[in-house]
């Protein structure tokens, strides 16, 4: 009988703590909520927002690799470009139904991925940064090359979608393509969180931050890199295929190496290895290059490169970093 | 067989400058284990010296090479006792994202200083026309390319083996520590050895200006046939480069004669294959 008080006490704390979880999942929707509402205030930069998504999805693919698994790759583009043309080729040809393109796009760049990725992840350093780099090179040559399929240079023409869900037209002022990629965004990002948070995202990191001692306790590392890699390379794909479908068309540069390095510059900018850095990094980079770009590419290059090596040298982890770092400091004050 | 004798000749042309370039990176990553994307920039940066030196200040083709270098080297010197000495303990992602770095801003300054347009070399009149042996007529250029780089690859690889410099930085290469506890300075000797695979580079850059072409976009550009070099030749060696940049030179210039319409596709191909073959590089010790 004594024990009653007891477990009625613990009861009480399960069920604040339940509303109080419940509560922060609400929150987290909240910013969700925010950017779905823009369109009422800022009408007019949907396609801008719409590129914004899109490039964060890729991002936060990215980051599956640099920021968990510690995989650095150069050549990530190459997986979002193969999306990209799976996508635009199967319009051509006759499939213009959005959500199956992207599935077939995040199927075509999950087998590119782990045939790449079974090739690659074998070796380390410089040699596996080489070859990601080279694997999207060849895929660039390739898709140069086979201008019958892709167009070659002049890219890929004629490319149109129906319908998404047979309901909503991709219109000229990118309503539909605004909503399409905010709502895959958001499942992306809902997937990418559970998995981190899995046994699978914590054997990542264990393998990211020592792959000796987790080969010591029973982990088949190779095999947990190359599936995160196929993951990775299925949502590259499918942000490549959203980049098709909201703007008709599919150009060689998807695949190209400055595509690679901006999307990197993106998350480490961010910050990466900490989910909502993609979420930074690319709407500042991106509007940022929106206002400056169109001036002179030889400031942009400059103050581009000028930031990467100060945020290097002196705050490493990003803009996220440098806020967890600021946060830190004024909890440590306080407490003081 | 004309043509193939050509091929060939064009091959080791390009291999050679491919060599001189690459066999820097080799050796600094080899040493200190950091990943310098930025080794191009200091091609690039002779090239533009030597052009520079030639067309504005009227110097001789081989004194403005030798200007050039020199220069490169300084900066390569001043940059690792400045920046890059204060990276080589970190992680391989702030490595690749700060040369990264330094090749965006070489590229910004480049191309306000020289413009967007690449710069052409004004070879002097020996180095132009054709040199008939046995009957074949080589362009003069490429044969003075391949008679250079053989006589500077023949100091390299004596001053690797055989002289003291070159002892130290193999014995830091193989041990570090040990080399470091036995009384090799060996932050005295990495710049050393930065300085002077950045000037190697640069007389790269300048002496195959009319093969590789001086423009801005020059270290993205073929930053990938560089990092292709150094990991199948296999790093902090210089012998294992020289067969791989060979290999390349050869294999590309072939490719581009006889299936132009393949590209480089053969190229990276052919690295894949090896370097699944041999993940650390055909010189591999074992």
């Amino acid at each position: 009988m004594t024990t009653m008080p007891v477990s009625r006490n613990v009861s009480v704390t399960i069920r604040f703590g339940v509303i109080r979880s419940g509560l922060i999942r609400l929150l987290k929707l909240l910013p969700w909520l925010v950017i779905a509402s823009l369109p009422l205030v800022l009408a007019g930069y949907e396609p801008l927002a719409t590129q914004i998504f899109v490039m964060i999805l890729f991002a936060l693919s990215l980051d599956l690799l640099v920021g968990y698994a510690g995989i650095v790759t150069l050549g990530h583009a190459g997986l979002f470009g193969m999306g990209g043309y799976t996508a635009g080729i199967l319009s051509v040809h006759g499939i213009t139904d959005p959500l199956v393109t992207a599935l077939c796009a995040m199927a075509v760049a999950a087998f590119t991925g782990l045939v790449f990725g079974v090739a690659m992840l074998r070796t380390k350093g410089l040699t596996l940064l080489m070859l990601t780099m080279a694997s999207a090179a060849l895929l660039y040559e390739i898709a140069n090359k086979a201008t019958g399929l892709t167009g070659g240079e002049d890219g890929l023409q004629g490319v149109a979608f129906s319908p998404l869900l047979g309901v909503f037209a991709f219109d000229f002022r990118g309503k539909t393509a605004f909503f399409y990629s905010l709502t895959v965004l958001f499942l992306v990002f809902s997937f990418v969180q559970v998995l981190i948070n899995s046994p699978f995202g914590w054997s990542l990191r264990g393998i990211r931050e020592n792959d000796a001692r987790m080969a010591a306790i029973g982990c088949p590392i190779m095999r947990r890199r190359v599936i995160a890699y196929v993951i990775a390379a299925a949502l590259a794909g499918l942000a490549g295929a959203l980049q098709a479908q909201t703007t008709q068309f599919v150009a060689l540069h998807s695949l190209g190496f400055e595509l690679s390095g901006n999307i990197l510059i993106m998350l480490i900018l961010g910050g990466s290895g900490r989910l909502y850095g993609a979420f930074i990094g690319c709407p500042v980079f991106m509007l940022a290059q929106d206002q400056l770009a169109k001036q002179d590419p030889a400031n942009w290059f400059l103050g581009l490169g000028v930031i990467l090596i100060a945020f290097v040298m002196l705050a490493p982890g990003g803009i996220l970093g440098i806020a967890a770092r600021t946060v830190d400091a004024i909890k440590m004050r306080r407490r003081a | 067989m004309t043509t193939l004798i050509t091929i060939l000749f064009f091959g080791v042309a390009y291999g050679m400058i491919l060599y001189l370039i690459s066999v820097g990176l080799s050796v600094t990553m080899g040493l200190m284990g950091f990943v310098n994307l930025a080794h191009g920039v200091f091609a690039m940066l002779g090239g533009y010296a030597t052009v520079t030196l030639m067309n504005r200040i009227g110097i001789a083709f081989l004194p403005a090479l030798a200007i050039g270098c020199v220069l490169v080297a300084v900066l390569g010197f001043v940059l690792e006792r400045t920046l890059y000495r204060h990276l080589y303990g970190r992680s391989e992602l702030d490595q690749v994202l700060f040369s990264f770095g330094l090749i965006l801003v070489s590229v910004a300054l480049v191309r306000i200083a020289w413009g967007p347009v690449a710069q052409p070399i004004r070879l002097p009149d020996y180095l132009k026309g054709q040199v008939t042996i046995f009957d074949l007529a080589l362009p003069a250029y490429r044969l003075a390319l391949v008679g250079f780089g053989t006589a500077v690859i023949a100091g390299l690889w004596f001053a690797f083996d055989r002289t003291l410099f070159g002892a130290r930085i193999r014995a830091a290469v193989d041990n570090r520590a040990m080399a470091q506890s036995i009384g090799i300075n060996t932050s005295r000797l990495f710049a050393a050895a930065f300085g002077l695979g950045t000037g190697l580079a640069a007389l790269g850059g300048g002496l195959g200006a009319d093969v590789l072409a001086i423009a801005p976009g020059y270290p993205l550009q073929y930053i990938i046939y560089f990092l292709i070099v150094v990991a199948v030749g296999g790093l902090g060696n210089i012998k294992g480069p020289f067969v791989a940049a060979l290999a390349i030179g050869l294999s590309d210039t072939a490719c581009r004669y006889f299936l132009p319409e393949a590209g480089s596709i053969f190229i990276f191909a052919f690295v894949f294959a090896v370097l699944i073959w041999r993940p650390n590089g055909i010189m591999e010790r074992r």
